[in-house]
């Protein structure tokens, strides 16, 4: 990556890590989906996990070596990773922790004014967290979901099909403490056009069964 | 030869993502209804060579964006072991600005990429396949492991995967945030723990790819559309699109239309016609059209007078100096800063290039300072052919195609936009001149 990517200060660093029972069974499943020898698969979603289970979702330099102990690999190796994949938060970042896409799908439809609205209501430039903790801002690169563009991702989630409006709304309700709506803002459902499917009719009228499926359950 | 499928639409019993809206279930059951896992362990028993010729003469060319004769790709595969095993490993590290159809599948309509995964594995001689998919799809992964896990439950993976015989596992890796693993060879080392960055070829993946073995690399769409290519047979699908360019699509039509979606069509359709009959027409109409980029931000802009008569298959979309890509079209009006547009591209690539390959580190960094500049005048004549020949110097001296698709929307615009550069350089220098 043609931006530096470099751990936080040593102020930041905890100085011990350790994964909890709960996140260690789930390191242990992680490592056996790869073949014997060759563990060294599994050091991007043990970072993933290492970064879910750090206050202020992050990954410390202590976590990145447990994790090279625990794969049997050269420290080196996993700082390469961890410096080179972008969703790795290399130093701590606030509680909803929000993404703005402002690639040129999203600018089209109005990203700048995603931007504008979060910069605005937060009090906060890009790459900044508000003093309370609560939130920090950046701009990434696409995100994939074009069609319901403009987006931004707050923690996992996508909220789609923005405007200044819809995204003062998101914000209002995570000060709140509460949880917006996920997906598009603008009453569609997913891909399709705004005012509902054009083709596929009979696939989508019968509205039934369970769609999205809670994302605790899905341990992807 | 006439496109097949114009004027009329694609008809729905055609569609092989009925699911693609989500308003059905995703999970098996749903999956069962819409025709999915239906005597799949009837089209094991019919044999490897006969999967694919089928997928050969189906005329199937990846949906990933290279456009390579899937059937033909599998057969590179050694058909006997030499004690090495064969990996499949599908390519969901969806990343290309505009494109936002495999999100779809994995999400809505994910057996059909787990039962394609099978069919596939079992084609290419491989009992394990990996699903690498972008970090930021968290509930796509999500949906996906839900519905791996029913068809383990339901013994449709795993050993003796739907009673055939053939012993077949699965699994979701979860990327973190590097476009470059959408590159085959970048998405195997980011598989094996490293960093994403290409390899040189040869060797290719089918002689040693992911841990050293036989690997094949397929995106989501080419791999979740073989069970309805094998069940309908080859030629169903070859009786969609133009000689060469067969088959239905997914098309994500995103920017400056009315009503932007996703939806799958025959290829070769006009892209007017998809435009105006799926997404409501251009904003302001059809005339108000300034450019689009066809095919994900890779491929060169076509402006409005290309557009007007463009098929949207691999080679109508070459002949006029562009490219179908992923197929994700990308419409401007003629309210848009077209130099903006593409210098934000080159503001993408200079972000994902891996640093790798010189040209490619240090020509991102360069092509995207000159497009700054570009955007705001603040430039002379002469430095448009500069930055042509910083496109060039780039284009082909790497080891992947980053360098190219990051030299190419530069290069589209210079080839159709130049006077609007040229009047922006002339009212900067006028400006200062003042």
């Amino acid at each position: 990556m043609s931006h530096v990517r470099r751990p936080a200060p040593k102020e930041l660093q905890p100085v011990s890590f350790a994964f909890t029972p709960e996140y260690m069974e789930k390191a242990k499943k992680i490592i056996a989906k790869y073949p014997e020898g060759r563990q060294q698969s599994a050091v991007m979603p043990l970072l993933d996990l290492a970064q879910r289970q750090t206050e202020g979702n992050w990954v410390p330099t202590v976590a990145m070596d447990y994790i090279a102990d625990m794969l049997d690999m050269p420290a080196i190796r996993v700082y390469e990773v961890a410096t080179f994949y972008t969703m790795y938060n290399l130093a701590p970042v606030g509680k909803n922790f929000i993404q703005v896409c402002t690639t040129t799908p999203c600018w089209l439809r109005g990203s700048a004014d995603v931007v504008e609205t979060c910069k605005k209501e937060l009090g906060i430039g890009i790459g900044e967290t508000t003093e309370d903790g609560l939130f920090t801002m950046i701009e990434v690169e696409c995100l994939g979901a074009c069609v319901n563009a403009p987006m931004m991702q707050i923690n996992d989630d996508f909220y789609e099909d923005l405007t200044a409006d819809t995204t003062k709304a998101i914000l209002d309700t995570l000060k709140k403490g509460e949880k917006p709506n996920v997906g598009p803002q603008s009453g569609r459902k997913g891909c399709e056009p705004i005012d509902g499917p054009k083709v596929l009719k009979a696939f989508c009228g019968c509205g039934a069964a369970p769609q999205d499926a809670d994302a605790s359950k899905g341990d992807a | 030869m006439q496109a097949k499928g114009t004027p009329d639409m694609l008809q729905d019993k055609d569609r092989i993502f009925t699911n693609l809206y989500g308003f059905q279930d995703f999970g098996l059951k749903g999956a069962q209804s819409r025709g999915n896992w239906d005597g799949t362990k009837g089209l094991i028993e019919k044999g490897r060579d006969w999967i694919i010729d089928e997928m050969k003469s189906s005329g199937m060319r990846g949906r990933g964006g290279a456009g390579f004769p899937t059937g033909l790709k599998w057969s590179f595969m050694p058909k006997e072991s030499d004690g090495r095993p064969s990996y499949l490993v599908v390519n969901a590290d969806e990343g290309e600005p505009g494109t936002c159809k495999d999100r779809e599948i994995m999400r809505n309509d994910p057996h059909t990429l787990i039962e394609g995964c099978l069919l596939a594995g079992f084609a290419m001689n491989a009992h394990a396949g990996y699903i690498y998919i972008r970090g930021e799809f968290y509930h796509e992964a999500s949906n996906l492991q839900i519905a791996i896990d029913q068809a383990y439950e339901a013994g449709l993976l795993g050993k003796n995967a739907c009673g055939s015989g053939w012993d077949f596992d699965l699994y979701v890796h979860l990327g973190a945030g590097a476009y470059i693993c959408g590159e085959e060879t970048a998405l195997i080392e980011s598989l094996e723990g490293k960093k994403g960055q290409p390899r040189l070829k040869p060797p290719f993946p089918a002689n040693a790819g992911l841990y050293g073995c036989p690997t094949t690399v397929n995106n989501v769409e080419s791999i979740a559309a073989v069970p309805s290519i094998l069940r309908r047979g080859g030629a169903w699908f070859s009786s969609f699109g133009r000689e060469n360019n067969h088959g239905t699509k997914l098309f994500a039509i995103s920017g400056h239309v009315e009503k932007p979606c996703t939806v799958e069509e025959a290829m070769s359709i006009p892209l007017r016609e998809l435009i105006d009959k799926h997404c409501g027409g251009v904003r302001g109409g059809w005339d108000n059209l300034l450019a689009v980029i066809p095919g994900g931000s890779s491929v060169p802009l076509m402006p409005k007078d290309v557009c007007d008569n463009v098929l949207m298959d691999f080679d109508g979309l070459r002949e006029v100096g562009s490219g179908l890509g992923t197929a994700a079209v990308i419409v401007m009006d003629k309210s848009t800063d077209i130099v903006y547009a593409i210098a934000r591209l080159s503001e993408f690539y200079k972000h994902e290039s891996c640093g790798q390959c010189t040209p490619c580190r240090e020509g991102t960094g360069w092509m995207a300072r000159i497009m700054a500049r570009m955007v705001r005048g603040q430039a002379t004549l002469d430095e448009i052919d500069m930055l042509w020949d910083v496109t060039k110097q780039v284009e082909g001296h790497t080891i992947c195609a980053l360098g190219d698709a990051a030299a190419w929307p530069i290069q589209g615009l210079i080839r159709h936009f130049r006077p609007e550069m040229e009047r922006r350089i002339k009212e900067y220098r006028a400006r200062i001149a003042a």
